[in-house]
C-alpha cells in the first residue's frame, strides 16, 4: 500500500492528505507559499510513487480558496502527472470544487480540465 | 551652515505635516499605507489584516476576492524584487497602498527595479492592457503550457493573473532615480460593484 501524505494547512499553505486506507485525496485551503517548488515536492514525490505502484479508481478533490499564480504552475504539474497515470491505463479522476459564487475559481477549473484528458469534474457548493 | 534652515528641514515631526499627510491621503482616496520591508510574513500580515477590515466593511464577495489575490500578487513580487535589491539600506523602501473611491478600490505597489529591466516590463504590461477578457485568457492558457512569457520567466503570468482578475487596465510609471534603478508603481483598479 502507498505511504500517506499528510500536510496541515496554514495561513499560506494547503492541507493536503492523500490517504489511500481512507481512500480521500485532497488539496484544501489556500495556496500562497513563498516557494512553492520546496512546499509541494513531498505531493510530487508522492505522485511518483504512485505511477510506478498505480491505485486505481483514486478520486482527487482539489478544495482551495484561492491560489497565487506560483502555484497555479505546480497545480498544473499535479494534474499532469495524475493525468500521465490515467493514460497509462489506471483509471483516475479530478475533482475541483468551488463555492457557487467564485467565478474565478470555477473559472480556473475550467481551464485545467482543458488541459488533460483524465475525467475532471466541477462540483459547485 | 545656515543652523536655521538645517533645523527646519531636519525636524519634519510637526503635527501639522501629519495633518498634512492625513489630507494628501484623503484627497488621493489613500485608505491604507504601508512602506518599509516586504517578506512572505509581512505578506500574510496585511492580507490577514485587510480580510479583516473588509469583513467588518461587508465587500461584496467577489470584489474582496480579487482584491486579495491581486494583492497576494503584488506584495508576492515586491517580496522576490527586494531581496535582489538592498531597498532598506539605500533608501526608497518599497510601499504598497489601497485606496478607495466610489466605484473601486484601487491596489497601489512602488519598488525598486533595475533599468535594464524596464523595457521588458513595460511590453508585458501594454501587451496585456491591449487585450481583452478572451485574448488575456488565451495568452495565460499559453505561457501556463510553454512556462515562458517572452523570453524571461518571472513575474510574466502574474501581469497576466491580475489583468484578469482586475478587468481593468493596468496603470504603471517608471520613475528613474538614477543610472542604475528606477522606481516601478503600479495601480491596479477592482470596482467595487461586479457586473456578474
Amino acid at each position: 500500500m502507498a505511504k500517506e501524505l499528510n500536510i496541515v494547512g496554514t495561513e499560506d499553505t494547503p492541507g493536503i492528505v492523500f490517504d489511500p486506507q481512507k481512500n480521500v485525496f485532497e488539496l484544501s485551503g489556500r495556496s500562497l507559499p513563498e516557494d512553492v517548488v520546496s512546499f509541494y515536492k513531498p505531493v510530487m514525490e508522492w505522485l511518483d510513487e504512485l505511477e510506478s505502484k498505480p491505485i486505481a479508481n483514486l478520486e482527487f478533490s482539489f478544495k482551495l480558496d484561492y491560489f497565487n499564480t506560483a502555484s497555479s504552475k505546480l497545480i498544473l504539474d499535479i494534474l499532469l502527472k495524475v493525468n500521465d497515470i490515467f493514460s497509462d491505463g489506471t483509471p483516475m479522476k479530478i475533482k475541483w470544487h468551488f463555492l457557487t459564487m467564485d467565478k474565478d475559481l470555477e473559472e480556473a477549473g475550467e481551464e485545467f480540465s482543458e488541459l488533460v484528458e483524465v475525467p475532471f469534474e466541477l462540483v459547485a457548493y | 551652515m545656515d543652523n536655521q534652515a538645517n533645523k527646519v528641514t531636519a525636524s519634519p515631526k510637526s503635527l501639522n505635516n501629519f495633518y498634512h499627510f492625513h489630507q494628501l491621503m484623503e484627497e488621493n482616496e489613500i485608505i491604507m499605507v504601508y512602506a518599509g520591508e516586504f517578506s512572505q510574513a509581512l505578506t500574510k500580515t496585511l492580507l490577514a489584516f485587510t480580510e479583516r477590515k473588509f469583513n467588518v466593511e461587508q465587500l461584496e464577495d467577489n470584489v474582496k476576492r480579487k482584491i486579495y489575490n491581486i494583492m497576494v500578487e503584488m506584495l508576492q513580487n515586491i517580496s522576490k524584487n527586494a531581496l535582489d535589491n538592498d531597498q532598506i539600506i539605500t533608501g526608497n523602501s518599497p510601499i504598497f497602498m489601497i485606496g478607495e473611491s466610489t466605484d473601486f478600490y484601487f491596489l497601489i505597489s512602488s519598488n525598486k527595479i533595475g533599468n535594464e529591466n524596464i523595457p521588458m516590463l513595460k511590453n508585458r504590461i501594454d501587451e496585456v492592457n491591449a487585450l481583452d477578457s478572451e485574448g488575456l485568457k488565451q495568452l495565460y492558457k499559453q505561457v501556463r503550457i510553454n512556462g515562458t512569457f517572452s523570453k524571461v520567466g518571472g513575474a510574466g503570468i502574474g501581469v497576466i493573473d491580475m489583468a484578469r482578475k482586475s478587468e481593468n487596465t493596468l496603470v504603471y510609471e517608471f520613475t528613474r532615480l538614477d543610472d542604475q534603478y528606477s522606481m516601478y508603481s503600479l495601480l491596479i483598479k477592482v470596482s467595487r460593484n461586479s457586473l456578474v
